[in-house]
């Protein structure tokens, strides 16, 4: 399986989720903001970072660049299609998943080991967890509370839609303490943690058992990787 | 050359954390009968030759679909700025 990362002008996490996608197994195809070629991959990450130096909005330019209009007509076709922290911002952006995100209530950029809760498992990157699973990965933004209006946060909860759901401390003001979404379909999803910040023993968040030995996040990179073998 | 102003300002209901830390500073500068300040944008969009109604059509859309994102924030307004008086000295 091919998997693309997106580089745009000011991505830093492209390379960690090109480790992740190899790492999982799968072959990582880097592609380019400017152009409008898809390389024929089967699924694509939109990395971390900040795009366009998130002027205007975080997300806002990158979701208009070149390739973002091979990759909403692909994610509108079914591709899997995960968006991480900035790649979740330029999702939201691009109108392939509802709502916005905000500056962090409390104004300051915030990095921890976050625990958060799979609330769905019902998509591409999501479906090698549990339902109520509790895992840890990295966070590190400055602009990531999750807004919408109360009949949107609604409608995502009762269509079972928020993916992940922060755990113990919000970090960020987001409502209802949604972390990521996923698309009705199940093959965008869009979260503010770094999955790809915890896939390999020796670089991921402590665990109980270990110092950093966590490895929770490379479930989502092996969870596109059974999605395609179902397809 | 004329100049099309668009502002945009975060949605009245939303907690604007910039504004609040603005707010924080004048408050430790000492005035304390400014109570809030909510942050926005303002773009300049110059323009080569006249503003007809069409290419204020043009900005308007541009500032729904491009400068601001609805869902957080409030187009507040898209004129034409007065031309300022021209010639320095004047």
């Amino acid at each position: 399986m091919r998997v693309g990362v997106v580089t745009f002008p000011g991505s830093l996490d492209d390379r960690d989720a090109m480790r992740a996608v190899r790492l999982a197994g799968a072959e990582p195809v880097a592609l380019w903001h400017g152009e409008h070629d898809l390389k024929g991959v089967d699924a694509i990450v939109l990395p971390g970072g900040f795009s366009y130096g998130d002027y205007l909005r975080a997300g806002a330019i990158a979701a208009r660049s070149p390739i973002m209009a091979e990759v909403i007509d692909a994610a509108n076709g079914g591709m899997p299609v995960l968006g991480i922290c900035n790649g979740f911002q330029i999702l939201v952006e691009a109108h392939l998943l509802p709502g916005g995100l905000i500056r962090n209530d409390h104004g300051d950029f915030i990095r921890r080991d976050q625990r958060l809760r799979v609330e769905s498992t019902a998509s591409a990157w999501t479906n090698g967890f549990t339902e109520g699973q509790e895992i840890v990965i990295p966070l590190k933004n400055g602009e990531g509370g999750y807004i919408a209006d109360e009949a949107t946060l609604d409608r995502l909860e009762g269509e079972g839609l928020v993916a992940f759901r922060y755990l113990d401390v919000n970090p960020n003001g987001s409502l209802r303490d949604i972390a990521g979404l996923r698309n009705e379909r199940g093959n965008v999803v869009g979260l503010m943690p770094h999955p790809e910040h915890a896939v390999e023993a020796g670089f991921g968040p402590d665990t109980t058992s270990a110092m950093r030995s966590g490895t929770d996040g490379l479930t989502f990179f092996t969870s596109v990787l059974k999605q395609s073998v179902l397809n | 050359m004329p100049t099309i102003v668009v502002e945009v300002m975060p949605k009245a209901e939303l907690l604007d954390p910039a504004g609040k830390a603005v707010a924080g500073a004048i408050h430790r500068l000492g005035e304390s009968r400014i109570t809030d300040v909510r942050l926005g944008k303002r773009f300049e969009l110059h323009v080569d030759g006249e503003v007809d109604d069409a290419l204020l059509d043009t900005a308007r859309q541009l500032a729904a679909d491009l400068l601001s994102n609805g869902v957080i924030e409030d187009v507040v307004s898209v004129h034409v700025a007065e031309q300022a008086a021209a010639g320095a000295g004047a």
